[in-house]
């Protein structure tokens, strides 16, 4: 049985349509994300779960038992608030203790446990201190070691880590990974970064007003998406407009107007005529100077419109025969690499049959 | 350069305007002579005699109950309007809490004596005066809690729900210390009010009840004494000092006020 159990849940905000008819299913253990971009209705799933708000249609379950009516303090969960939240008439060590005295700990034990958590979270020397005088980073910590102190069923964070600047963003999330291991408890994280969502997590539900696009772990995410969306919203991605020539049990012919041929690979039996968009991942495309050299299945002529050096990669913009802009990323530490192409190099473009993925219309 | 010595020369004069006679009445509160006319020599014969005025003890003991009482109970009440327009934002409270702060003194004493005598038919008297202060001194506690509540991070009430507090124990533990400044201001402040408030009183007293102001004003009636002086620069002095203290609390009183 799943820990957490989202069922057809509805939300309407008078017209709006908010969340729609929802299903998740959340494990005990895991480190789950719900991405999308803002409006999305992954906020409002979070506060349904944490108990601020109670879903208009289906249910939330918590170890099999309906949370409808159960206020937030008698849910045994607790929420990292993306400003942190932190009580400002408290000391670090008080704002963790919150929840302890709420339990009715004992004041032995909550010493010893306020103790445990300062120490999880690296902030020994802080407990005298008041939420005004740490940084961001520390304030972030707080709020964490606040909502793991009581060990709840189930932590939820929201954008936990959008205030944070981008170096310490990257530490936060080696630091949360590592936490979420060692304390076992189920994360429930919420964000629009894609990237911190594939870092960081087991499984992500991608939203898009309202609905689940795609449920899935991260490489699958990455590298099956299930439509356009999910393509285009997490990692960039080519998509080039195609309808199916052949479909055999594995091997998928696809023609782009103006460019030709596509060798592909599908699982699916796919109609003969069927309209979709090949979607292919920049990093894997080569780019090449000589039409020998490009000796991948798929190959096409383009000009370079564009070139972005990026230190460990060159992102190519070509314009292709058709007047479609593809962008390749190359490798600059890749061996025996010739030379940059330059804007305005005529170059042959190439990728493997089974690079891309063809999402039906 | 002309223009900026005008503007100054202006202000002085505007400030002096203001607190010249309130120097005055200070300055002459010593002055070892019966009239107000000229400086003779320091004296605190004045404030001795005040002591010993049975009437205006009692205006003064009568004064400082009702401030007492009706600044307590306007906190209480003021705090729970403040809350209520901040959490529920009601288009209409505001209207109703803030009106009688905007409303003309004397129209606000009229109508309270009216309610009084010819709808609750009430005997006029300290309990009068008590409910007409409370009236006035609600919308003050009110206004100052909800610029309190309006500065702060609205998540932290609902992470204290999320981390297992129930409501009350989140008004205890988070509210109520975070508002307490709001809470000292406004009872300083509503203290202020009651204690120097001369117009509702007049209407709402009835005979027999001075309160402090009641019992000046009664005394000017007849001449300006020293002792009007003495008892004016207590007033004077202690009005001072609330208010210096309820800006303390609330650091942005006196800008609002201004």
């Amino acid at each position: 049985m799943a820990l957490l159990e989202i069922r057809n849940v509805t939300r309407r905000f008078g017209a709006l349509e908010a969340v729609k008819d929802v299903s998740l299913a959340i494990e005990a253990g895991e480190f789950f994300t719900l991405l999308g971009p803002s409006g999305c209705g992954k906020t409002t799933i979070l506060r349904m779960i944490a108990g601020f708000d109670e879903p208009g249609e289906g249910e939330i379950l918590l170890d099999g038992k309906s949370l409808a009516g159960v206020p937030p303090e008698k849910r045994p969960l607790h929420t990292v608030f993306q400003s942190y939240a932190l009580f400002p008439h408290m000391t670090v060590a008080g704002n963790i203790a919150f929840p302890l005295e709420m339990a009715g700990k004992s004041a032995l034990e909550i010493r010893r446990r306020v103790g445990e958590t300062l120490a999880l979270v690296h902030l020994e020397d802080k407990a005298a201190s008041f939420p005004h005088e740490l940084s961001g980073g520390q304030k972030q910590r707080v709020a964490l070691a606040r909502g793991l102190v009581n060990q709840p069923r189930l932590l939820l964070l929201d954008e936990p880590l959008g205030a944070l600047d981008a170096k310490l963003r990257v530490e936060m999330q080696i630091e949360l990974i590592a936490l979420q291991r060692e304390v076992g408890i189920t994360f429930v994280f919420v964000t629009h970064s894609q990237q911190e969502a594939l870092a960081l997590s087991h499984r992500i539900a991608v939203m898009r007003g309202g609905r689940v696009e795609q449920c899935d772990e991260p490489d699958q995410l990455y590298t099956q998406p299930a439509n356009r969306f999910v393509a285009d919203f997490v990692g960039k991605i080519n998509l080039i407009e195609v309808a199916v020539t052949a479909s055999s049990k594995v091997l998928l012919g696809l023609h782009a107007s103006g460019l030709g041929e596509i060798a592909a690979t599908d699982p699916r039996p796919l109609a003969v005529g069927e309209k979709g968009a090949f979607a292919l991942r920049p990093e894997l495309i080569r780019v090449h100077g000589h039409k020998e050299s490009a000796d991948l299945k798929n190959r096409f002529q383009g000009r370079v419109r564009e070139l972005l050096y990026l230190g460990d990669v060159t992102l190519y913009k070509v314009e292709l025969a058709n007047g479609a802009v593809i962008e390749a990323l190359m490798p600059n530490a890749a061996p025996g690499r010739a030379k940059f192409h330059e804007v305005g190099d005529a170059v042959w473009v190439c990728w493997r049959h089974d690079a891309g993925v063809f999402l039906r219309n | 350069m002309n223009s900026r010595f005008w503007l100054w020369a202006a202000s002085l004069a505007t400030y002096a305007f203001l607190y010249i006679p309130l120097a005055v009445v200070v300055i002459f509160s010593f002055n070892d002579s019966l009239l107000n006319a000229e400086w003779v020599g320091f004296t605190t014969r004045w404030y001795t005699k005040l002591l010993h005025d049975d009437d205006m003890l009692r205006a003064a003991a009568n004064s400082l109950l009702i401030a007492l009482a009706s600044s307590s109970i306007s906190t209480v009440l003021g705090a729970m309007a403040g809350l209520a327009m901040h959490r529920y934002r009601p288009r209409w409270l505001p209207l109703l809490v803030l009106t009688p702060v905007a409303m003309p003194e004397i129209l606000l004493g009229v109508s309270l004596l009216l309610f009084f005598r010819q709808v609750l038919d009430l005997s006029l008297g300290l309990f009068s005066i008590l409910v007409a202060h409370i009236t006035f001194s609600i919308g003050f506690v009110a206004v100052i809690v909800r610029a309190r509540l309006a500065g702060m991070d609205e998540s932290i009430f609902e992470a204290a729900r999320d981390l297992g507090a129930s409501p009350w124990a989140t008004f205890r533990r988070i509210t109520l210390p975070l508002i307490m400044p709001a809470l000292l201001a406004g009872f300083l402040m509503a203290f202020t009010l009651s204690i120097d408030d001369f117009v509702i009183t007049f209407f709402v007293a009835g005979v027999g009840v001075n309160t402090l102001p009641l019992q000046i004003y009664s005394m000017i009636k007849v001449a300006v004494t020293p002792e009007v002086n003495a008892v004016s620069t207590l007033l004077m002095a202690l009005t001072l000092t609330l208010i210096l203290l309820a800006s303390r609390f609330a650091p942005d009183l006196l800008k609002a006020r201004q």
